[in-house]
């Protein structure tokens, strides 16, 4: 994984768009939060594999970076965004990770499903 | 207590994510399996939703799954389990599975099997819900079998509240004698480890080692 340069994942965005995708979204606090903290609250979502098609995409920010997805249908938002995995060519790997390096929050795009 | 070193000879360990075996039991394991047991680990997932990603991050929700794979076997080659199945549940996922399905796996693994021990989570005091849901499936598994042919289950447990519900554990095992094992497993979770609340990146002392990693306590489930 390599730090964001939003540049590139704007690039990234309009290449997307207009077409089916599966997407994964998560958020996550950890199931061990209240565990070693218990004034902190454990909360977790994702969805996997998600069709969907946006018409117009943004990334905005200065770091940790938001992405705003406008769908057919609604809207896909992430924030806390840090870092995108290079090495990925056809697929939208994005995730934010906290100052451990654990992961908060994930936004992945892709034509074939995860 | 009997001589825990030749007791078991075929031991089923069914964790739910890859490093659980490290800090749970894996010094056990190498005590057990230096006096000639086989040891079966049934991990049910890959652990492909965990947070710890490397520092600085190396992996993502989409190669996570595989790095964990290889963890995982080197985990087991340190330790020296014979045995491991991965059996494709998804993390996370556990209490909310086809309970069917994930109980005919447990058994089949029991019949196949025959362990004289099996070791899992105590259900309702290991703080993950895969943990929790993954010893609840081992218990009712075990629970269906005749009662002379239930294998012994020792469970681990660490939720904050677990003594007061479940007592002090009535199994301690000493592996001072098999924490080179035991670290080499942990460390061989490379994508895990370097987080705070476990090893850190700080380097150990031998002393800080054995007081921290030395025992590996179990409550030996009770049937009746």
């Amino acid at each position: 994984m390599q730090p964001i340069t939003p540049e590139d994942i704007q690039i990234r965005i309009d290449q997307l768009a207009g077409q089916d995708l599966y997407v994964h979204l998560e958020l996550t606090t950890g199931a061990y939060a209240s565990h070693l903290d218990s004034t902190r609250h454990p909360a977790s979502a994702f969805i996997s594999n998600a069709a969907v098609r946006y018409t117009q995409g943004s990334i905005s920010g200065t770091g940790p970076y938001r992405v705003g997805l406008k769908t057919t249908q609604g809207w896909i938002y992430a924030e806390g965004l840090t870092h995108v995995d290079e090495t990925e060519k056809e697929r939208l790997i994005l995730a934010g990770h906290d100052s451990q390096g654990k992961l908060i929050v994930a936004l992945q795009l892709s034509r074939e499903t995860f | 207590m009997k001589n825990q070193q030749t007791e078991h000879q075929r031991i089923l360990v069914v964790f739910p994510h890859p490093d659980d075996e490290a800090f749970a039991a894996s010094g056990t394991l190498a005590m057990y399996i230096d006096s000639g047991a086989q040891v079966t680990y049934a991990c049910l997932t890959l652990g492909e939703m965990g947070r710890n990603m490397g520092i600085p991050p190396f992996a993502s929700r989409v190669t996570l799954p595989a790095i964990r794979k290889e963890e995982l076997a080197a985990s087991c080659l340190a330790i020296g389990i014979q045995d491991l199945r991965m059996l494709g549940f998804h993390d996370k996922m556990i209490e909310f599975e086809d309970q069917q399905r994930l109980d005919n796996e447990i058994m089949a693994l029991l019949q196949e099997l025959r362990p004289s021990l099996v070791i899992t989570f105590y259900p309702g005091y290991s703080v993950h819900p895969d943990h929790d849901a993954t010893g609840a499936a081992v218990i009712r598994t075990v629970g269906r079998l005749p009662a002379a042919e239930r294998p012994l289950v020792h469970c681990v447990a660490f939720a904050s509240n677990h003594e007061r519900a479940i007592g002090k554990a009535d199994v301690i095992v000493d592996v001072t004698a098999f924490l080179e094992q035991k670290m080499a497993s942990i460390r061989a979770h490379r994508s895990q480890f370097q987080a705070a609340e476990l090893v850190g990146n700080q380097e150990l002392t031998d002393e800080e080692i054995r007081a921290r990693f030395g025992t590996e306590p179990f409550w030996t489930y009770r049937f009746d």
